[in-house]
């Protein structure tokens, strides 16, 4: 038996590698063929028709086959399209889409009506990372009781905000520029202007004001990834200097004595955590009953503890922001009305001398020319999309060849998120059903320290666990117990995971405390290939590390009887003989 | 009273952990009503003696239900929620948020109905009172006092605070109190209301000096060091936080003291702090140096205009000033030199290190030092000032961060004072004393008259070194700077 396992093992390697020894040559070509491209037409129906024959080297079944005998029959009418796949957005979602189907051997162009690299890069993720990895040592060499319980005496700590500013600035640069090179080395497109949809195989783009770019593309497929911008409640006019969002904060262009935040999401807390090492004091103001909405309860009632009752932050909750007047920086406050959110009656009216609105993201659809395709976005705005991330029409019906990922789908607003659904589009074209489980993607709220999770809240189990009717086991950890927090004296957080006392499946799991962002893809890995709490039970991890938190989150994970017993994974502890 | 003896046992059972018949024989000593159950201190590991109240996650008056989690405890390992082992309704907490208990305290009483609320109220407020001594005397009597301490407590350091003022008050005490909102209205930063909160200052008798009567953090500080006295303490902007004079201090110490306590002080003499003593050493040191003053008017719209577009970057007029003073010194070094002590020769300083005169809340006052001032950017000079008085209230400041002034401002602008005189620290060459600007009706050079805004700067030197030529030739250099105040940026 063992003999044969073996074997079989070898043969699968073997597969593999001949698949992808198979794979390659395609790759390349895909690179060189661009320049070829415009040379002849005729070529490049040359070069489409070896880019789909790399996938027909893989083995298929029934329905399957027939769209990939769809596909080929486009591939042979190839001087059709030119492209293949056309992206509109090129943010994370775009660029993840755009990497996907050039390994795929497919032809790619994106379509950036403003920066490479869209929210994400130039006005989200990646700038607030360098404010908050600043910030964040701020608040460490200022915490001189921490320093000094580890024997470190810093002198007075001073900060200059435009150098904060500028490492944003660059950082976003930086990043800008790795993106569009890795595109442009793989020999994708990228095509400047706003895209407007004439038909699903053809795109018109423009830039307002400019006559020397612009045109019209065609493609077999089309991905929409136009992502979103800041959403800004109605009576909240944005003067982008006393009222702004957080397009404007990222420039740190001034630092408010008192901010007020409206919306405390991982937005508002992130900036929040920016705000405050830098000497600013911050009121939230929040529409739900509690603040930190959509974290699980108990995480959030940490986080309370640790990120806002020692800081200089207050917050008004169960309110919304009625009415907010700019003010003049130094000169006149901006007042902020409130407005009971139940009572709709006014309760109160701010004095701060700046506003955030962090309330959260709209999607960017408008001027997409979507009537064109019969598809009309919802109240919000969002397209609608399948779980296959095709594109719906007013009926419900899914428009052919045309997808849509990311922000502009509402389905996780995510840049990550966004990268793996255009991943999970381009194996839907190709012929390959992919559903993406939303429930194995983490999210991470980059504050000091860190939130993380991913899969449900256990306010959202417990709703599950009565609805199927199965025991629900919920294991704990706090960082106080680990010796790598102790030892960077940063024992506050906790690990909660959420699982499924019969079959061992793990249903969620929220870390907040030191690094968690990093830590939590061990557990958003093992839902996304489906290990059950028996599996990753016996998972090594180094000593002393922080990932030590996880291993005692999952070896405090205990099934019931039975289910331990019938476990389909037999754990390789027994030290019995194994029959050869 | 026919159910003592379940209540024996409820009481035994402890918050988290029931345990029918551990009862202590001490405690069935006392008589607890049928409808007020405890909530204790849980034992949470095996190595726990006391835990930490982190968090009531119910208030007094809150509904509790069998099971549901009321409190979050922090032990040596690990913060738990700890779940309600009855039905009823929180009537009192014994122990606070961030206070500690023994295991086995009672940390919290529980009202079976709305009418045992106020039994249960009762409860907490004897157990803090009187009963922890016969009871379980070590497991109650650290919570209990806490409970209904507060108030006495608070009372306590007031006195205590009040002494020494006389010393610090003189001078706010004739500061332009900041104006408390003509619609009554508490404006108050996040910050101020907790730093009011811990430091028990009812924020609603403070006057704010910030943006429209906004009370801030130094507000309620200030409040707080005066023992509490309310509207007599704030002095003036936060920008001219620290100011308060450094020479006026000999003088304005034989001054009448802020009204609010002059009646206490009536007929007592109080015996100087080290602080105060270390003046008086130095105020005599300083009778054995010649001395003489020089003054100019300068005029402030440019500066004024300038502080009020820097403000929002959080730049100071303490620190323009300074600033602008760094400036001019780099011209006459004579200024800030010193004379040797033998009084044979001049030590010409290294470095431009502008001292500062701050009142101390508690008395005394003390000159932190904005160093290397002509080489240092406004906006650092801004934060580094920030800083320094603030850990100068904090008492941490490093002796070099006091002591090591080569030319020192002492700035009674902001209480309205038009010229004044300051006394020259030991070892040092000069000192400015900064009057109040004020509109003024001046000639113009176009023989117009016109109205600036015009401040009085009166420097006093050793006249062994400077002479009255460099005082002034420096002054007229410090005007050249106020009066085009560009060139600090």
């Amino acid at each position: 038996m063992a003999a044969f396992a073996a074997q079989s093992k070898s043969v699968a390697a073997a597969r593999q590698g001949a698949s992808l020894q198979l794979a390659a040559p395609s790759v390349r070509p895909a690179a060189s063929r661009l320049h070829t491209c415009f040379a002849s037409a005729s070529l490049r129906a040359a070069c489409l028709g070896q880019s789909v024959v790399a996938p027909r080297s893989r083995p298929a079944a029934g329905r399957r086959a027939v769209s990939r005998a769809q596909r080929v029959s486009v591939a042979a009418s190839a001087g059709k399209y030119d492209y293949d796949l056309v992206i509109i957005g090129c943010g994370v979602g775009g660029h993840g889409a755009a990497l996907h189907a050039v390994e795929q051997g497919m032809k790619v162009a994106v379509i950036e009506g403003h920066d490479i690299g869209g929210t994400c890069v130039n006005r989200g993720c990646v700038p607030s990372k360098a404010l908050l990895a600043a910030s964040g040592r701020i608040r460490e060499m200022q915490n001189a009781m921490h320093l000094k319980s580890m024997g470190i005496q810093v002198g007075s700590v001073s900060f200059e905000r435009q150098g904060i500013a500028d490492h944003a600035i660059n950082l976003a640069k930086t990043i800008q520029t790795n993106l569009k090179r890795s595109l442009e080395a793989l020999g994708v497109d990228i095509l400047i202007g706003q895209a407007k949809f004439v038909d699903n195989h053809t795109v018109k783009y423009s830039l307002p004001g400019r006559v020397d770019v612009g045109g019209t593309v065609t493609a077999r497929d089309i991905i929409i990834a136009t992502g979103s911008v800041p959403f800004v409640p109605p009576g909240i006019p944005i003067d982008g200097k006393t009222v702004f969002t957080s397009d404007h904060a990222l420039k740190l262009e001034w630092l408010p004595q008192w901010i007020a935040i409206i919306g405390s999401g991982y937005i508002g807390l992130e900036f929040s955590d920016v705000y405050t090492a830098l000497g600013c004091e911050v009121t939230f103001v929040e529409a739900m009953p509690n603040i930190m909405p959509g974290f699980d309860k108990e995480i959030a009632r940490l986080a309370e503890r640790v990120l806002i009752k020692p800081r200089p932050i207050d917050f008004h909750t169960n309110v919304i922001a009625s009415k907010v007047t700019p003010g003049v920086p130094g000169v006149k406050p901006v007042l902020i009305e409130l407005t009971d959110f139940n009572t709709k009656k006014v309760v109160d009216t701010l004095e701060v001398d700046a506003c955030l609105v962090a309330t959260g993201r709209a999607p960017y659809t408008n001027g997409l020319g979507l009537a064109s395709i019969g598809v009309d976005t919802d109240r919000r705005g969002f397209v609608p999309t399948s779980e296959k991330m095709e594109v719906l029409d007013k009926d419900g019906k899914v428009v052919p060849n045309v997808y849509c990922i990311g922000d502009a789908n509402g389905k996780y607003m995510l840049a990550h998120a966004a990268s793996a659904q255009g991943i999970s589009a381009i194996e839907n074209m190709l012929g390959r059903p992919h559903v993406l489980n939303h429930n194995s993607v983490p999210a991470a709220c980059f504050t000091h320290p860190e939130v993380s999770f991913v899969g449900v809240t256990q306010e959202k189990a417990e709703e599950m666990a009565k609805e199927k009717g199965f025991p629900l086991g919920i294991s704990k950890t706090s960082f106080k117990a680990n010796s790598k927090a102790l030892a960077e004296k940063e024992g506050e957080g906790m690990a909660k995971m959420l699982y499924r006392k019969d079959t061992g499946e793990i249903l969620g799991v929220h870390i907040f405390g030191l690094h968690a962002a990093d830590l939590i893809h061990e557990a958003s890995n093992a839902i996304a290939t489906g290990q059950t709490v028996q599996d990753i039970k016996f998972n090594v991890h180094a000593h002393p590390t922080l990932s030590e938190v996880l291993d005692e989150l999952f070896k405090g994970a205990h099934l019931d009887k039975a289910a331990a017993n019938s476990s389909h994974a037999a754990p390789p502890k027994a030290k019995q003989p194994v029959a050869a | 009273m026919a159910l003592s003896s379940r209540q024996a046992v409820q009481r035994s059972a402890g918050g988290a952990i029931q345990r029918p018949g551990a009862a202590k024989p001490a405690r069935t000593a006392r008589v607890v009503p049928a409808a007020v159950k405890d909530v204790f201190m849980p034992a949470l590991s095996s190595t726990m003696t006391e835990g930490k109240i982190v968090t009531w996650l119910k208030s007094p008056g809150d509904k509790v239900a069998k099971g549901e989690p009321i409190v979050v405890v922090e032990s040596d390992k690990a913060d738990m929620d700890v779940e309600c082992f009855n039905d009823g309704i929180l009537g009192a907490i014994v122990v606070q948020e961030g206070e500690r208990a023994t295991v086995g305290a009672a940390i919290a009483f529980i009202a079976e109905s709305e009418a045992d609320v106020a039994e249960a109220k009762k409860k907490a407020g004897g157990s803090a009172a009187a009963a922890p001594a016969p009871v379980a005397p070590k497991a109650e009597a650290a919570p209990a006092p806490a409970a209904a301490a507060p108030a006495p407590a608070a009372a306590a350091p007031a006195p205590a605070a009040a002494a020494p003022a006389p010393a610090a008050a003189p001078a706010p005490a004739a500061a332009p109190a900041p104006v408390k909102r003509a619609d009554g209205r508490v404006v108050a930063t996040p910050y101020a209301k907790q730093l009011a909160k811990d430091l028990k200052v009812d924020i609603g008798s403070i006057a704010g000096s910030g943006p429209n009567g906004r009370i801030t953090a130094s507000d309620v500080e200030r409040a707080a060091g005066r023992g509490g006295a309310p509207a007599a303490a704030p002095a003036a902007a936060p920008a001219a936080a620290g100011a308060p004079a450094k020479a006026a201090a000999p003088a304005a110490a034989v001054a009448p003291a802020a009204a609010t306590t002059v009646s206490q002080l009536r007929g007592t003499t109080k015996p100087f702090t080290t602080l105060q003593q270390a003046v008086s050493r130095n105020m005599l040191e300083s009778l054995k140096v010649p001395e003489f003053r020089v003054a100019m008017s300068m005029e402030t719209d440019k500066l004024d205009a300038l502080y009020k577009r820097l403000k929002p970057a959080g730049v100071t007029m303490t620190a323009l000033l300074a600033k602008a003073v760094g400036n001019a010194l780099v011209k006459h070094p004579v200024m800030f030199a010193s004379c040797t002590p033998d009084g044979a020769g001049i030590t010409y300083n290294p470095n431009i290190n502008v001292a500062l005169a701050v009142a101390m809340p508690d008395g005394g006052l003390i000159t932190p030092v904005l160093k290397n001032a002509d080489a240092t950017d406004i906006y650092q000079l801004s934060r580094n000032w920030a800083d320094l008085v603030k850990r100068a209230r904090g008492k941490q400041l490093q002796p070099d961060e006091y002591n090591s002034g080569t030319f020192t401002i002492s700035n009674l602008g902001m209480f309205g004072v038009d010229t004044f005189d300051a006394i020259l620290p030991p070892g040092t060459a000069a000192i400015m004393a900064v009057g109040g600007s004020k509109p003024t009706v001046v000639a113009t050079p176009d023989g117009m008259l016109g109205v600036r805004k015009v401040m009085q700067i009166n420097i006093t030197a050793d006249h062994r070194i400077v002479y009255g030529a460099d005082a002034a030739e420096f002054l007229q250099t410090l005007k050249a700077i106020i009066e085009s105040p560009e060139q600090l940026l």
